[in-house]
């Protein structure tokens, strides 16, 4: 093996259930590579002395030091190589859309395909998961408080990294389960709960306190989080679904996808009826969207005993959003893509239930501001097609719910938060925010990364001047 | 956290549960609800702020036993906590002052109106309560509604007890006896909604509803519970749960509550079989 040269061998593929079998269930479908797999893949990487997949990735991964590190066996030295940019890898190594990140920027995929830099996180990361995570180093504590609300990807980074440094840190949760997307969100066979747990887990042996069924804007607002807290980290998401405000979307048998999704993953609607919630696909469904959300629904639905389903997606192949990854197992799992094609109206039966999705066809134009091609309807082609179920994938918003008394929160026209890439501060004194608040519906990977940035200001403006004026007014108030 | 801390059977169908939650108790206004879950495995159910004691802690529900759900929180004794509990939750009832304003309760619906007349009365209305059920053993708390309105109306359908009539009955008559009337709620099942704003919209009297889709998360993430009102769409645990009865899509309403029916049953069947395989040791103790 190690007489060829690194570019000739073979990327390893990722051993995955088949997807016959697959469709029944909800275990994970992508396997991970044994040690051998890892090591051989890991063999592939040129060692580039300006290793260009470190640019494409948004927290700067020290990619080939860790490689290096698996390679020469040293797996303790390749988490920590990891970890130190990357508080998430064994989530990020499974749900990071590599093809447009690191994996895009290696050299080696020049020439051929890159190295399969997500699924050799995965495998270090599960490694250490494992063997048992190392137990968290003693800080000394300080006496700072921090609330950080939501407890998706941004907040877990933004914890962790501020109990580190020795923060009295808690999560505000709304739901019952912590996790953010993560657990309500991401289905079980693409990102078993078992590895979210055990991130979540390592974050109450760092001390942070972890408060569920905590709605802020309702049992708190924010205005009274920063008179109680020192800082305040705002991580809750866009969690507010896009509807498309078309005729018979109110219908019954039409979700939106995080419906769906919440009763699926979060209320384990799937075990129904061991499970108290119950979830209804019919044997025809559509899944209106192409990005990662829709896919999930889509091979959710099959799982759940559909037998045909579509996605609906206005635009080409060439501008799906999701994963690569994602789309070829759905392909692979009989999902039918039915592109340029836009619904306009959900029709239903006597008794009120969806029977039949009605759309346009549609044809690329010029391309928009965002570059891509805007999708034009071509007159004439509506035609309608037989549905028991619709689950509408468009998108998610900032759920505003956390904005009742907010005051002072600039927030943008598409109701993001505006904060400070470099900082994450906000416009209020002492809040920070980070994530899809912030960004809109993006990635786990950029959320993590904003986290981590905010962490690391709030530590810099505590420890400093402002830090020292705001602990005399907070004393002087207080006395 | 979430104990319960005293259970009152109040009717052959319904249950008054105290509850341990000092943080709800502290912002809890009338007109919101909480979403709770009984066990780990358990559903998130909605159920109305029916009091609160911001001094004790504590949240009052009251349930009617419907379904899994339900009967299973009954099944909970004294002492026991509940697996999560979520609130306050919906946007709270506007209360204006010092006008006269009519409230009816039908079954269940006796139980939401009761904090609103109270913080209505507190507010220098002048607060009248029509309170109905289909028989009188199905009434229930009349003295404490007695306690915070100006006028109480008491009725059933087959007049087992107090007068028999429709709550539509006694509220036409007073819209009819030329009294200047602000404003009127209605709170029961979704049937009962409709007539009632069916009966005021004649006389133009703002009518405020309570609805009761099917919810999940109950914070607007997910968007089970859609109602139609006025033609546009709302999430009803965000945007309600009150809304302008006038205005509302009452079929729409009544449709979506009815899509899960199979699956209710079905879960219903299966935890009324799992009570008769635990019943011999239940009855030894007893
Ligand atoms: C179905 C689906 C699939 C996805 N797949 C991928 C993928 O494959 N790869 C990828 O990189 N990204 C994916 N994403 C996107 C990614 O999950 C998000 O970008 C990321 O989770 C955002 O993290 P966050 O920390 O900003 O917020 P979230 O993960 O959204 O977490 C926010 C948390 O805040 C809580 N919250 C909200 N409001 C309040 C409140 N008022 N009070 C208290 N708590 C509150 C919420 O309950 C939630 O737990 C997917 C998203 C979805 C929905
Ligand atoms: C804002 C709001 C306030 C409510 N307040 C009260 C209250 O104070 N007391 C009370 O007894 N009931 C109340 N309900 C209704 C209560 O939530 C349902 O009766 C309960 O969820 C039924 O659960 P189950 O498993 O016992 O019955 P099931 O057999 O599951 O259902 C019986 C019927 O209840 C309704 N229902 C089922 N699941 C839900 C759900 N998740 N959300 C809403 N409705 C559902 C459906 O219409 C269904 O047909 C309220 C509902 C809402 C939306
Ligand atoms: S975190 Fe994501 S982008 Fe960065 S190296 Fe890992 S897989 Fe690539
Ligand atoms: S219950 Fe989910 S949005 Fe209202």
């Amino acid at each position: 093996m190690t007489n060829r040269k690194p570019n000739q061998i073979p990327r390893q593929p990722m051993p995955a259930q088949p997807a016959e079998e697959r469709r029944e269930n909800f275990d994970e479908v992508a396997q991970g590579y044994t040690l051998e797999m890892a090591v051989s893949e890991a063999m592939r990487c040129l060692q580039c002395r300006n290793p260009r997949c470190i640019e494409g990735c948004p927290v700067q991964v020290r990619i080939p030091e860790f490689i290096q590190a698996l390679r020469d066996n040293d797996m303790w030295e390749a988490v920590e190589l990891l970890k130190d940019k990357n508080t998430l890898p064994a989530i990020c190594g499974r749900v990071c859309p590599q093809e447009s990140q690191c994996e895009a920027e290696c050299i080696v995929g020049l020439r051929g395909e890159p190295v399969a830099i997500g699924r050799l996180e995965r495998f270090v990361a599960d490694w250490e998961q494992q063997e048992g995570v190392r137990e968290p180093k003693p800080v000394t504590p300080r006496e700072e408080r921090v609330a950080v609300i939501g407890s998706g990807p941004a907040s877990l980074t933004a914890a962790g990294d501020l109990a580190k440094m020795g923060y009295q840190v808690e999560i505000l949760e709304a739901l019952h389960e912590p996790g953010g997307v993560l657990v309500y969100g991401i289905p079980e066979f693409r990102l078993p709960k078992a590895v979210v747990a055990a991130e979540i887990n390592y974050l109450e042996k760092l001390g942070v306190e972890i408060r569920l069924n905590v709605v802020i804007g309702k049992l708190y607002t924010l205005r009274e989080l920063q008179e109680k807290y020192d800082a305040v980290f705002l991580g809750t998401g866009a969690g507010l679904p896009i509807m498309m405000n078309i005729p018979g979307e109110n219908l019954n048998g039409v979700y939106s996808a995080n419906e769906l999704l919440t009763r699926v993953n979060l209320m384990k609607a799937f075990q129904f009826p061991e499970w108290d919630t119950p979830v209804r696909v019919g044997s025809k469904v559509a899944v209106v969207g192409a990005g990662n959300v829709a896919m999930d629904a889509a091979r959710s639905s099959l799982r759940l005993g559909a037998d045909e389903v579509h996605i609906v997606y206005r635009r080409s192949r060439k501008e799906v959003p999701a994963r690569l990854e994602e789309v070829e197992h759905a392909e692979e799992e009989g999902i039918i893509f039915d592109f340029l094609t836009n619904p306009i109206e959900v029709l239903g039966n006597e008794e009120g239930v969806v029977s039949g999705l009605r759309c346009i066809r549609m044809e690329l134009g010029e391309p928009d501001e965002s570059g891509r091609q805007s999708p034009i309807p071509i007159k004439g082609s509506e035609f309608e097609m037989e549905m028991d179920t619709v689950i509408m994938a468009l998108g998610t918003r900032p759920n505003p719910l956390v904005f009742s008394d907010a005051e002072g929160l600039e927030r943008s026209r598409r109701g993001t938060v505006i904060a400070d890439m470099d900082t994450g501060r906000t416009t209020l004194e002492r809040v920070w925010a980070g994530g899809d608040i912030v960004t809109g519906s993006a990635t786990v990977i950029s959320a993590m990364g904003a986290g981590r940035v905010a962490a690391s200001d709030i530590d810099a403006y505590l420890g400093g001047e402002e830090g020292q004026a705001w602990r005399i007014e907070r004393a002087t108030a207080s006395a | 956290m979430y104990r319960i801390l005293a259970k009152t059977t109040l009717t052959p169908v319904t249950t008054e549960y105290l509850i341990e939650a000092p943080e709800v108790a502290h912002q809890a206004k009338a007109g919101q609800f909480v979403v709770l879950r009984v066990h780990e495995q358990g559903e998130r159910i909605p159920l109305t702020i029916a009091d609160y004691d911001r001094e004790a802690g504590t949240i009052t529900v009251v349930a009617q036993e419907i379904g899994s759900s339900t009967l299973r929180l009954k099944s909970l004794e004294v002492g026991d906590s509940l697996a999560s509990f979520t609130g306050p939750l919906g946007r709270p009832t506007e209360i204006e002052p010092d006008g006269t304003v009519i409230l009816v309760g039908g079954g269940l619906g006796i139980a939401p109106i009761y904090p609103i007349c109270r913080t209505l009365r507190e507010a220098g209305n002048h607060v009248i309560a029509i309170i109905g059920a289909r028989s009188g053993d199905l009434l229930f708390w009349e003295d404490k509604m007695r306690d915070v309105t100006d006028e109480l109306i008491v009725v059933t359908d087959d007049g087992s007890y107090a007068r028999k009539a429709l709550v539509t009955e006694p509220l036409k008559e007073l819209l009819d006896s030329g009294r200047k009337i602000d404003r009127v709620w209605g709170i029961g099942p979704a049937i009962m909604m409709k007539f009632v704003a069916l009966t005021t919209k004649s006389y133009g009297v703002d009518t405020l509803v309570s609805l009761n889709s099917i919810m999940v998360d109950g914070t607007g993430m997910c968007g089970a519970c859609r109602v139609a009102v006025g033609g546009r769409t709302f999430f009803a645990c965000v945007d309600g749960p009150e809304f302008d009865g006038h205005q509302v899509d009452w079929d729409l309403l009544l449709s979506r509550q009815r899509f899960y029916v199979q699956e209710e049953q079905r879960a219903l069947e299966l935890y009324q079989q799992s009570l008769q395989q635990a019943e011999p040791e239940e009855t030894s103790r007893s």
